[in-house]
């Protein structure tokens, strides 16, 4: 069943991969710039970068899901065109049909390929055997549990031999025990070579799940995504999390991933996508920096694991703070700054007033909609107004969330009103 | 619920040496089912002669005949529905271009009464096979078709639309064709939004298979034997004895249709839900049950099921990247043909309707016309008011209660699956012998049948609000009309928008029959759109006719964009919990 193939080749080529979206203004949103990658035979290969840097539309387009603006990726020296027949994928969100059961579930992608019924059967039942799902062939999706139903995604994309299994988040649907739980049984079958499969790709944002899982880490940045590093781990399994080498590297990933994106210099632009995060988690990462034991600052490897934050979630709150000039995080640390500290400590009125006053020097946009509502006799503006300017600049959906995540924060700080029903901006306060 | 797998080793020999009770009970039901087919279709290819030299016969002996013939109807029709949904809803799903054009004009035909329908179409079919009963029954079955196809194509749309987009990007991952990705995601996924619609049609279907049986169209009067004709003959000779007997052969057929085929399809089609959460105890029925336990079903299905993947290897080109298609260039070019192509089809329609009208309508018809639908509309309106106040409190009630809405919630939708035309005649003869004002009291018949569908939603509305807010309604004492306003009308509005919009269309069309009632020699008439189309179609008048429907179907289209909908999507932003 498995293709032969000459060691020297390697199994996937990605060159100068480009993909980009026409945007409404007639530029385009380009999403991934200049990726190369190589993957060969026995290698776990991890694409590490927070969401928006591409890594999925990467593993997209190697799955022949869709098609690069530019660039070239072959698999076993032919050009992918579409979805390859030894390539496999597992979902973040399971992506299970929930009308089959567990064995009509992995046996659905031998079918597609057209194999006789006892073949199927057996394969199916082999997978099943393999990945711990014994028992529960007759199970339907929805009386399994979150872990039992990405085992039946694990085996669904291993039962059909493919040569590289591409995994998407595999784990981040899960809660923290049982992610661990598959991890560890994934890599223990990869190490004993009992996994039908030649190579992995896992696309995670998850730092230390790269570092136990991966040979290769490969970082991405933000807008556009392109490879800024790549690390090397050469531990054995079972790797340890508490081996300084371990938290050496994802002390480095850190630092790789803050380098670029979040400078100290960085300001927001009328055009910037910005992230719906809520004023109370503003609040309350700024309460927790300026209480002991971080005093105003902290490593950000060790606050998200003291929150049990990902790496991701943390990232967008520390940079909304250093956006609004309440933080900065440079080389994987966040320090709050004078006003930060202040914002902390101050009583909800005063902290309001120092938000608004923040929120409308520091956020164009928030500045923008305040200048509006005042220059008109009516102080109302539409939804649409805004909608409309921002969708010149980037796709109507992070136009939706950036105007959003203003309309949030302008209410937290009083700078403006909106009215849902009404979809307006105003000035008024129901007083 | 643990459920047989659906693939298992089963050999001829042990199935044929395990016969289970279940067999027999299966074995039973599908052969009465092939001797119903076959006797109910036996008098199709005769000559049209036989139905005059036969004429309906009111002794109720013939009641079971000619019950099974209306069924073999709507069964029929419910099958051509179901083809029209997997052809016309796909291409308008799969086809950006088709689905331009596709689903504006499903949304209008939705809107246009179907009884005005008959009228046209009856003359076309009897054409096709002339002096045959075949020709007949096609008018008849298309007339049924119309009032089920509309709305199980709508929701099957919707859900081709809505497939989540992991379920697809596995299903090319994997490698599906576009053959067995849609038996086995697509339609699985639409299943049980499809199913309920099926119900829903067959609701309305039962409207108007008793109202297509006895067509008379001008000169040509065409009884076909069945329950629709029974009545008809029943009212022509004022016979109320017989009126009863029909009810009750109609109360047994809707019965077993419940029964044998819309409770096992609901059963079976829980588990296409694609809600993964194991909810509330899943809908069971008897003779799905039955049909699981039959060792001989399992053995066939695991047969058929195996040619049918069979097809799936059939591989037409391979599945490539669909994101990046032929060039902007030649897609706009091509963009270009097609609307010009439509435009060209519309504009010769309208030349022939402009052609139509022309010579035989005149301006002060058509103003007519309309009077007559603002007088229709402002008797839906009421009636819509009328039975909002009497339902909604009630259906709060029950809902709240859950034992309550577990008896009353499937009565209501057996309610609504009644057709409420076979009690016209005893409303009429008491309209007759009070001497009370047609133009009011024929008015209620619009929205006999179509109140249950505000009485049912408000129901499954009242029995989904959160006990959370009930008790916190408790909690903070909030009584009274207090209440009402702020926890349960809120809670229950985008249920009961949703009955209200089937109520007012269902009763637009009941209009057709309802302004217009007759009881032997004796005949009753509101003024209104719906008595206006009777009267035409009488007369064979299809220039009126004509205009009739168009009008009614304006009206309807109008009030739907600039009532219902605006409503149901503030309804729906504003009210959906969760």
């Amino acid at each position: 069943m498995r293709q032969v193939t000459i060691p020297s080749v390697p199994l996937l080529e990605v060159h100068a991969v480009r993909r980009a979206f026409p945007k409404p203004d007639g530029s385009e949103l380009l999403v991934l710039d200049g990726v190369d990658l190589s993957v060969t035979e026995g290698q776990i290969v991890g694409l590490l970068g927070r969401s928006g840097s591409g890594k999925s539309t990467l593993l997209r387009l190697i799955a022949g899901l869709a098609r690069p603006t530019s660039g070239r990726i072959s698999y076993l020296g032919r050009p992918v065109s579409g979805p390859a027949a030894g390539i496999a994928m597992v979902f973040q969100g399971f992506a299970l049909f929930p009308w089959l059961t567990v064995l009509e579930n992995v046996q659905i992608g031998l079918e597609a390929l057209g194999l006789p019924e006892p073949e199927i059967r057996q394969r199916a039942l082999a997978a099943i055997d393999l990945i711990g799902l014994d028992g529960f062939e007759s199970a339907y999706p929805r009386e399994l549990s979150g872990g039992m139903r990405q085992r039946v995604g694990f085996a669904r994309g291993l039962v059909v031999h493919p040569n590289i299994l591409l995994m998407d988040e595999p784990f981040s649907a899960l809660d923290v025990l049982t992610a661990e739980t598959l991890r560890t049984d994934f890599l223990d079958l990869w190490g004993r070579g009992q996994l039908p499969i030649k190579a992995v790709i896992l696309v995670t944002h998850n730092i230390e799940e790269a570092v136990l899982m991966c040979d290769r880490v490969l970082v991405f940045s933000t807008n556009p995504g392109r490879i800024v590093s790549e690390i090397k781990v050469d531990l054995p399994h079972p790797r340890d999390r508490v081996d300084p080498v371990f938290s050496d590297l994802v002390e480095r990933i850190y630092v790789a991933l803050t380098a670029r994106p979040v400078s100290p210099a960085r300001t927001a632009r009328l055009d910037s996508i910005l992230p719906r995060i809520s004023t109370t988690l503003l609040a309350g990462l700024a309460d927790t920096l300026a209480a002991p034991p971080y005093e105003g600052a902290a490593d950000l490897p060790a606050l998200a694991s003291a929150l049990h934050m990902e790496v991701d979630d943390l990232f967008h709150v520390a940079e909304t703070l250093q956006s609004l000039r309440f933080a900065e995080v440079e080389g994987g640390d966040i320090r709050l700054t004078e006003a930060g500290k202040r914002f902390a400590v101050a009583p909800l009125d005063e902290a309001k007033a120092l938000f608004q006053r923040h929120l409308l020097a520091h956020v164009p946009l928030a500045a923008h909609i305040r200048r509006v509502l005042d220059e008109r006799e009516s102080h109302t503006a539409p939804r649409t107004r805004f909608l409309d300017e921002l969708e010149d600049h980037m796709t109507p959906q992070a136009a939706e969330q950036t105007l959003d995540a203003v309309v949030g924060w302008g209410r937290y700080a009083e700078a403006f009103a909106y009215d849902d029903d009404l979809q307006q901006f105003s000035l008024e306060n129901p007083s | 619920m643990l459920e047989q797998p659906e693939v298992r080793p089963v050999s001829a020999q042990k199935s044929l040496r395990d016969l289970s009770r279940w067999d027999l009970l299966a074995a039973i039901l599908v052969v009465g089912l092939l001797v119903f087919l076959a006797q109910a279709s036996r008098g199709l290819t005769q000559p049209l002669d036989v139905l005059e030299s036969s004429p309906i016969s009111l002794d109720p002996i013939h009641l079971p005949w000619y019950a099974a013939r209306t069924t073999l109807r709507m069964l029929v029709a419910l099958l051509l529905s179901l083809v029209f949904t997997f052809t016309y809803a796909t291409w308008a799903a799969k086809s950006r271009r088709a689905g331009l054009v596709l689903v504006p004009v499903l949304d209008i035909l939705q809107s246009v009464p179907v009884l005005g329908f008959i009228s046209v179409t009856v003359v076309f079919f009897m054409a096709l096979a002339p002096g045959r009963v075949l020709g007949a029954e096609f008018a008849a079955v298309f007339a049924i078709f119309t009032s089920q196809a509309w709305n199980m194509a709508f929701s099957f749309y919707q859900s081709l639309r809505t497939v989540p987009e992991e379920l697809i990007e596995a299903s090319r991952c994997f490698r599906f064709t576009a053959w067995m990705r849609f038996w086995r995601v697509e339609v699985p996924f639409a299943m049980p939004a499809l199913v309920w619609n099926m119900m829903m049609s067959m609701s309305g279907g039962w409207f108007f298979v008793v109202a297509s049986e006895a067509i008379s169209v001008g000169d040509t009067t065409i009884t076909l034997p069945g329950v629709g004709s029974y009545i008809a003959r029943a009212i022509a000779e004022r016979d109320l004895a017989a009126v009863a007997w029909a009810i009750g052969a109609m109360l047994v057929v809707i019965l077993a249709y419940d029964q044998l085929l819309f409770r096992p399809l609901v059963a079976w089609a829980d588990r296409f839900r694609f809600e993964q959460e194991a909810g509330v105890a899943p809908p069971r029925s008897w003779v799905l049950t039955a049909f699981r336990g039959s060792r001989l079903r399992a053995w066939l299905s695991a047969a058929l099921g195996a040619a049918w993947r069979r097809t799936f290897r059939v591989r037409a080109r391979p599945e490539g990247a669909s994101t990046t298609g032929p060039d902007e260039a030649a897609r706009s070019w091509r963009d270009r043909l097609w609307g010009t192509l439509v435009l060209v089809i519309a504009a010769l329609a309208l030349w022939r309707i402009a052609e139509f009208v022309v010579e035989g309508v005149s301006l002060s018809e058509v103003a007519t016309a309309v009077g007559l639908g603002l007088a229709t509309l402002a008797r839906v309106l009421v009636l819509i008011a009328l039975a909002s106040v009497i339902w909604v409190p009630v259906g709060v009630r029950v809902g709240l209660n859950l034992r309550l809405a577990r008896i009353v919630q499937p009565a209501a939708q057996f309610m609504a699956a009644f057709p409420a035309n076979v009690l016209f005649p005893i409303v009429v003869s008491a309209i007759v012998a009070f001497r009370l004002n047609p133009d009011v009291w024929l008015s209620p018949l619009m929205i006999l049948g179509t109140q249950w569908y505000i009485l049912f939603n408000v129901i499954a509305g009242a029995s989904a609000l959160p006990s959370e807010l009930r008790d916190v309604g408790t909690n903070l004492g909030v009584g009274g009309w207090l209440w009402w306003r702020k926890i349960a009308l809120p809670g229950i509005f985008p249920y009961y928008v949703t009955g209200a919009i089937a109520a007012s269309g269902g009763s637009w069309n009941a209009s057709i029959v309802a302004e217009v009632a007759s009881w032997g020699d004796q005949r009753l008439q509101a003024r209104g759109l719906g008595a206006y189309i009777a009267r035409a179609t009488e007369a064979g008048d299809y220039h009126r006719i004509v205009l009739g429907i168009a009008v009614m179907s304006l009206f309807v289209v109008i009030i739907n964009r600039a009532f219902w909908r605006p409503l149901y999507w503030h309804a729906e932003r504003k009210f959906r919990l969760g």
